[in-house]
């Protein structure tokens, strides 16, 4: 296995050639003119820590182009999935929203759909994030906060009201108890009688990037990845049209990685769920086209660009020589991104408009399949109505007004990018090597060596910023001695009152001896590693039982999760 | 309270609990700081995640802190930071300063130092006024330990 990385290393090393043009420019040119001018020079790097040099030039394009490249549509996919990329499809608009009541959030989604939204992605709270019910004591001040509310299918059933779930896709952002809220979702569909086939999706589920990154879980990894397996497996039988997981590299940049650390930790997660699913018994072309990704994309123009590049070229390459996949599907790395959050800033907020357009616009540079545009009160607070439809009309400038989305891969060829590109690719398959060498990305999580990388990265960064390195316009240069305070979205108490309400009601109002019944019968099949839990869970849901209910079951068997000491 | 009797209040170096005292896995900003006051001198203490509020009282009987520093990014922080400062009151632990930090909007500031929360700092705030901060409330507990124990 190392042996294959080492391959591919050496393999863009040797397509790297001397360049002669650049030397004799920068001899010739560049030192007379930098040397008449008094000019300093200074080392450039990128996010990723990469040397950039002044001028890239033809000697800089890898020898072997024709095969790292490929027509759109035409593996290894470096320019794109599709043929005829956003002609054919724009991009879906996808928008994460979620906050207070289920009926506060449907409401949202009807006022983003009537805007020209084309795809639902829910935000659950914290509570809910980890699997606790409204009226845990824990769960005090923080319900509806962070995002909706979801205690029990009750509340799906509120989210969801008067949407056709068989006409529009959604997107659920949740991982720990991802199944639950999986299972409630098909069995809205049901009881709406939507049949499974029809309904499509993205549950993220990526429970591997949580121990990394985003930090909710409930039980050590073991126990969630198991869960996970029995998505793929039921879903790719049950619901062709389901994304059973969206390998996230999001909140690993959120957390404080590098480009390059973003796109080798979620590659290398992805390619552990590739493993799993084989050991499963399925086929590699089975349930690898239904694998979905999520990055950040963030400020450094043509680094994420490139990086985007980079990670299709990679998944391609690795599912067809390293896990033997036949179907081009399988190859096709498919994602959603999402504007960088971190690069809000709490300071002159306004000025976050133009950071997410520069952001959305090398996303959709980069071939993206579906966009979330952060909105520009977020270092504040959840986005306001008019806040949240100015990141949507970004969007709709972009792709209607400007025409970057009429060229497929206008960079392609670019000097710059295409070196980029693979450069980013070695350094993301030196990481491959590296993981590898310690046993694999879950040893590599448990030991705490990947969350060390990230906040080593995240504090050298925020060193430079503290000591002028590194600019954010409005924190640390041209500040404004006198902020004004903007209106930022309130979410009151009574959310909170309500869902506790509401839930006290449910368990009034249930059949609670089929609830007991229907939770012994899941703790009984958890026991046994070879059944699959997803109709165990979705019987719990058609009851009403909770989304605790149903998590403490998992508790009880497989015990909570410590994370390893970093510090 | 027994706590703090046996250090050397003006020599040893200032040890810091930092905590995220709620459901609330936005941790990129605590480890910076962790790095941060480590590298000013401090010794530092992270509470792990998901501390219940008792949990980050007794710890910090326990190592004995000069400063407990709150960090949540959740909104939840009237509800949570408060529930920290009643266990406090409960124990009748009234010589440890709570620092408090995190997306904290002006208007709940006040009802914070009202608690005796100070700094309450928001986001692109530069470290060496969180430092400089946290060292001065560190000098006042000494100070009050001082006079109690003499």
């Amino acid at each position: 296995m190392e042996d294959y990385w080492k391959l591919k290393i050496d393999g863009i090393k040797k397509s790297f050639k001397n360049n002669t043009e650049y030397d004799k420019w920068k001899e010739n040119v560049l030192n007379p003119w930098n040397k008449k001018t008094h000019y300093n020079e200074k080392k450039y790097k990128n996010s990723s820590g990469m040397d950039i040099r002044e001028l890239y030039t033809e000697d800089d394009l890898p020898d072997n182009m024709d095969k790292i490249l490929g027509n759109p549509g035409e593996y290894p996919f470096t320019r794109g999935i599709y043929p005829n990329m956003y002609r054919g499809r724009l991009w879906t608009m996808r928008m994460f929203s979620g906050f207070g009541t289920p009926d506060d959030t449907n409401k949202r989604l009807k006022y983003l759909i009537k805007n020209g939204e084309t795809g639902l992605s829910i935000a659950f709270d914290m509570p809910t994030l980890y699997g606790y019910d409204c009226d845990n004591r824990r769960s005090t001040g923080e319900v509806g906060k962070c995002g909706v509310n979801v205690s029990s299918l009750a509340d799906m059933e509120r989210i969801f009201k008067d949407i056709d779930l068989s006409e529009i896709s959604t997107s659920m952002t949740i991982n720990a108890p991802a199944a639950i809220l999986t299972a409630m979702y098909f069995v809205l569909a049901e009881k709406n009688n939507t049949s499974l086939k029809n309904i499509s999706g993205t549950v993220q589920a990526d429970i591997l990037k949580e121990y990394i990154a985003q930090k909710e879980w409930m039980y050590p990894p073991e126990a969630h990845l198991r869960l996970i397996r029995d998505m793929l497996a039921y879903s790719t039988k049950n619901v062709p049209k389901w994304n059973y997981i969206s390998v996230s590299g999001y909140h690993i940049r959120e957390a404080g990685s590098s480009a390059v650390q973003e796109l080798a930790f979620t590659l290398a997660d992805g390619f552990y769920y590739i493993d799993m699913g084989i050991k499963s018994g399925l086929n590699v072309d089975d349930f690898a086209p239904r694998m979905s990704f999520f990055f950040n994309s963030s400020i450094n123009f043509f680094e994420e660009i490139a990086k985007f590049r980079a990670a299709r070229r990679i998944w391609a390459t690795v599912l067809r020589e390293k896990y033997g996949a036949k179907n081009p599907k399988s190859m096709m790395l498919k994602f959603h991104t999402q504007t960088s959050g971190y690069t809000l800033t709490w300071q002159q907020p306004l000025n976050n408009i133009v950071r997410t357009t520069v952001e959305a616009m090398a996303a959709v540079l980069g071939g993206t399949q579906s966009l979330h545009t952060n909105s520009y009160d977020e270092a504040w607070a959840l986005p306001t109505d008019d806040a949240v439809k100015v990141a949507l009309r970004t969007q709709q400038i972009l792709a209607e007004e400007t025409g970057i989305s009429d060229v497929i891969d206008p960079l392609g060829g670019s000097y710059y990018m295409e070196r980029l590109t693979s450069e980013i690719e070695e350094e993301a398959y030196k990481y491959f090597s590296e993981i590898d060498k310690m046993g694999g990305i879950l040893n590599a999580i448990k030991s705490g060596y990947i969350q060390k990388e990230i906040a080593e990265t995240s504090y050298r960064r925020q060193l430079n910023v503290e000591n002028n390195d590194e600019t954010i316009v409005g924190v640390n240069r041209y500040v404004d001695e006198n902020e004004k305070p903007i209106n930022t979205l309130k979410i009151s108490d009574i959310a909170e009152n309500g869902q506790v309400r509401g839930l006290r009601d449910l368990k009034n109002k249930r059949d609670s001896r089929k609830v007991d019944e229907t939770l012994d019968r899941l703790r009984e099949a958890m026991k046994d590693d070879s059944i699959n839990l997803m109709p165990y869970i979705m019987d719990c849901v058609r009851e009403y039982a909770t989304l605790e209910e149903i998590s403490n079951v998992g508790r009880e068997i497989y015990g909570e999760w410590k994370e390893p000491k970093i510090y | 309270m027994e706590n703090g009797k046996n250090r050397k209040y003006t020599e040893a170096p200032i040890k810091v609990l930092l905590a995220k005292p709620a459901i609330d896995g936005h941790d990129r900003g605590i480890f910076v700081l962790a790095r941060a006051f480590r590298d000013a001198g401090m010794d530092v203490i992270y509470a792990g995640l998901l501390p219940t509020p008792e949990e980050v009282v007794d710890t910090a009987i326990n190592e004995d802190v000069d400063v407990i520093a709150l960090s949540l990014l959740n909104g939840a922080h009237l509800t949570a930071f408060k529930n920290v400062i009643d266990i406090m009151n409960k124990k009748g632990v009234h010589d440890i300063a709570v620092v408090g930090g995190g997306i904290i909007p002006d208007e709940d500031k006040p009802a914070l130092e009202k608690m005796g929360i100070t700094g309450n700092f928001g986001p692109g705030t530069p470290l060496k006024i969180i430092i400089d901060h946290i060292k001065k409330r560190a000098r006042e507990i000494r100070k009050l330990r001082e006079n109690e124990y003499r």
